[in-house]
């Protein structure tokens, strides 16, 4: 990010022969690729010394290990409840099942594992839809000036005093239960604050003498925005990413626990819901709410811990003085 | 500073509008027959009554013809009549939930408030120091969980009894049902209530006070006006609640006064989980009973309140820092 702009023209023309350019040929997207390359390894080692980083890092692969490999790890089987695998309603932790079971005898440890793939899934599906709606108002707001801004940024204002939760909740009740709805009603209430992040290190980019000199050698908006702005606005979306990341999985969470969630489909929301329904707080069937909440904690701070420690690496106003 | 101020109340007026707007269309377009979902069970249910009530709701006119009713109405703060509770309007239903949200909500925001920028200022003041990470584990542990699986537990410990913890605390409710206490009784007893929950939205809270403040203070803390203040001779103390405790409050200020606009609505699922009778609660029975109606008026007064903590931001910043006056 910090290197001096080197302009593409800046590489040796193509030598003009009739068999089509050489093969080791220096062209100016390489030369952006390797700069960028570049920029990451030195970001990965910066990272790699941060120990915040590292620990959030860590617990998030063992997650995503866990929900990729959870067919290998749990029979999926045991999700349904007529599975002969199953043993008695309510039973508490013992060597068959390691975590208990639950209302219907199943084993609360192959729910948690299996609620990891909903959970991650619809965590990661609604940033990106946030992501990409939040980014793209933010940078046509910010590049484009002017009425666009002024009419982009109101109706971001307007998204961000809605409250989230209400507004989520009224959709998801008018409009089903279903994973597709709890994505989109997450991706489309989450993006706000990311558009109006977007937005002003779009401005600040923006007003950089290189991307003068871009425009001066008539460069066009789609390149300048391709190639100059969206380059150098892209490693603060992606901290943001991560940071939004957790707070839809929480979302998700939260959703379901209110009966808002997908009815056939095993995360951890659902598992809670379905735990305090079935009376598991007065019961005292401790086993049935704690590893589905630890799970949510865990990967809500491992994602927190990875965004600050990827802000604070790449937001050049937090680094350590 | 009084083209800054109408500036401002004009436009919180402006999201109120499309608040309003938003409102119609969210729940005129979607899916779903109000109509039916008000019959749907009852013993009347029939084509003939479907198309009364269809009438009697206003739902066969064209679209603009509702909008003006509805545009009407909603000025004159007539908010229709709850499905679930029937008969009876919105606002006399949202009134009585109104003031045990407050309570609740208000209370354990301020606290959590107080207690997290006190964490923030010390673990910010002592960068890297035993309290410091200790205090920044905790508060991101805090704000990394949902708060109602912390209330759950809280609850499943204290007021179910669970291992070693005494039963000692209400399992929910907002007082003892029937017992007709009055006077202080009355209130010790909605007390011993609020407890739990209180305590359960306090931890909950406080994390992100606490974060947000230890930022500010360190972002504070690299500025040349504390150098200067060190070079001169001040005292630490006098430094850190002199100088940079008061300049790394602003954006922390802000924060607590943004949250008491989400009061309104941000208990949802610590009301329903304790069965607190506040609007939290009522709106997952709203939900439960596809009372959209209620949903209607609860989403406009949670925006609303939303709004009003806004613009109240927006004048006491003008008011605390000139530079925002200016510019």
């Amino acid at each position: 990010m910090k290197t001096p702009p080197i302009e593409p023209t800046a590489a040796p023309p193509p030598p003009a022969t009739a068999e089509g350019p050489p093969p080791d040929r220096v062209g100016p997207r390489r030369i952006a690729w390797a700069r960028r390359w570049r920029s990451l390894v030195r970001v990965a080692r910066t990272y790699r010394r941060n120990p915040m980083g590292m620990a959030g890092l860590v617990i998030l692969l063992f997650f995503i290990a866990v929900a990729v490999l959870a067919p290998l790890i749990a029979s999926g089987e045991g999700l349904d409840p007529t599975c002969p695998c199953t043993g008695v309603p309510f039973q508490p932790p013992s060597r068959e099942f390691p975590f208990g079971t639950d209302n219907l005898g199943r084993s609360v440890l192959t729910l948690t594992i299996w609620g990891a793939r909903i959970s991650l899934l619809v965590g990661l599906m609604a940033t990106l839809i946030s992501m990409v709606i939040g980014s793209l108002i933010g940078i046509v707001a910010g590049y484009l000036g002017r009425w666009p801004e002024s009419l982009l940024m109101r109706l971001t204002d307007w998204f961000l005093v809605i409250p989230f939760l209400p507004l989520a909740i009224v959709l998801a009740s008018l409009l089903g239960r279903s994973l597709l709805i709890i994505i989109l009603v997450i991706g489309v209430t989450s993006w706000p604050s990311t558009a109006r992040i977007v937005r002003a290190q779009t401005l600040s980019v923006k007003e950089r003498p290189y991307v003068e000199r871009a425009r001066a050698l008539g460069a066009s908006g789609w390149h300048l925005v391709t190639r100059h702005i969206l380059p150098n606005v892209g490693p603060l979306i992606f901290a943001n990413t991560i940071l939004t990341v957790a707070i839809a999985i929480l979302s998700e969470t939260t959703l379901s626990f209110l009966g808002l969630g997908d009815p056939l489909s095993t995360s951890w929301g659902t598992i809670l819901e379905s735990a305090f329904g079935s009376g598991a707080a007065t019961a005292g069937n401790w086993w049935w709410l704690l590893p589905p909440g630890f799970a949510i904690v865990l990967v809500v701070l491992a994602f927190t811990m990875c965004g600050f420690a990827l802000d604070e690496i790449l937001n050049p106003r937090l680094r350590q003085r | 500073m009084r083209g800054y101020l109408i500036g401002k109340v004009a436009q919180a007026l402006l999201t109120l509008a499309f608040v309003v707007v938003f409102n119609f269309f969210l729940f005129r377009v979607m899916p779903g027959d109000p109509a039916a979902l008000l019959l749907r069970g009852s013993a009347a249910f029939n084509p003939d009554t479907l198309e009364q009530v269809r009438v009697d709701l206003g739902l066969d006119r064209p679209l603009p013809a509702q909008f003006v009713t509805y545009l009407g109405d909603t000025l004159r703060l007539n908010l229709g009549d709850s499905f679930f509770a029937r008969g009876r309007s919105v606002n006399t239903v949202i009134a009585e939930r109104v003031w045990p949200t407050l309570l609740l909500v208000g209370t354990s925001t301020i606290a959590s408030a107080i207690i997290g920028l006190v964490i923030g200022i010390y673990g910010g003041w002592r960068r890297g120091s035993a309290f410091d990470v200790g205090s920044l584990g905790f508060t991101l542990f805090v704000y990394s969980m949902p708060e109602f699986w912390f209330g759950i537990l809280v609850l499943m410990a204290f007021a179910g009894g669970v291992g070693p913890f005494p039963a000692i605390f209400p399992t929910g409710g907002y007082e003892t049902p029937a017992a007709g206490l009055t006077g202080l009784s009355h209130w010790v007893d909605v007390l011993n209530h609020m407890v739990l929950p209180f305590f359960v939205l306090t931890v909950a809270y406080l994390g992100e006070y606490a974060i947000i403040m230890r930022n500010s203070l360190i972002d504070i803390m690299g500025d040349d006006f504390i150098t200067t203040a060190r070079a001169k001779g001040v005292r630490e103390q006098q430094v850190l609640w002199r100088h940079a405790v008061p300049n790394a409050l602003l954006p922390t200020m802000t924060l607590t006064i943004l949250s008491l606009g989400f009061v309104f609505g941000g208990a949802i699922t610590i009301e329903y989980v304790f069965s607190w009778p506040g609007l939290g609660w009522l709106t997952v029975q709203a939900i439960d009973a596809k009372d959209f109606p209620l949903l209607q008026g609860l989403f406009l007064l949670f925006s609303a309140a939303v709004i009003l903590a806004n613009l109240v931001a927006d004048l006491l910043y003008a008011y605390l820092d000139p530079r925002v006056r200016a510019g």
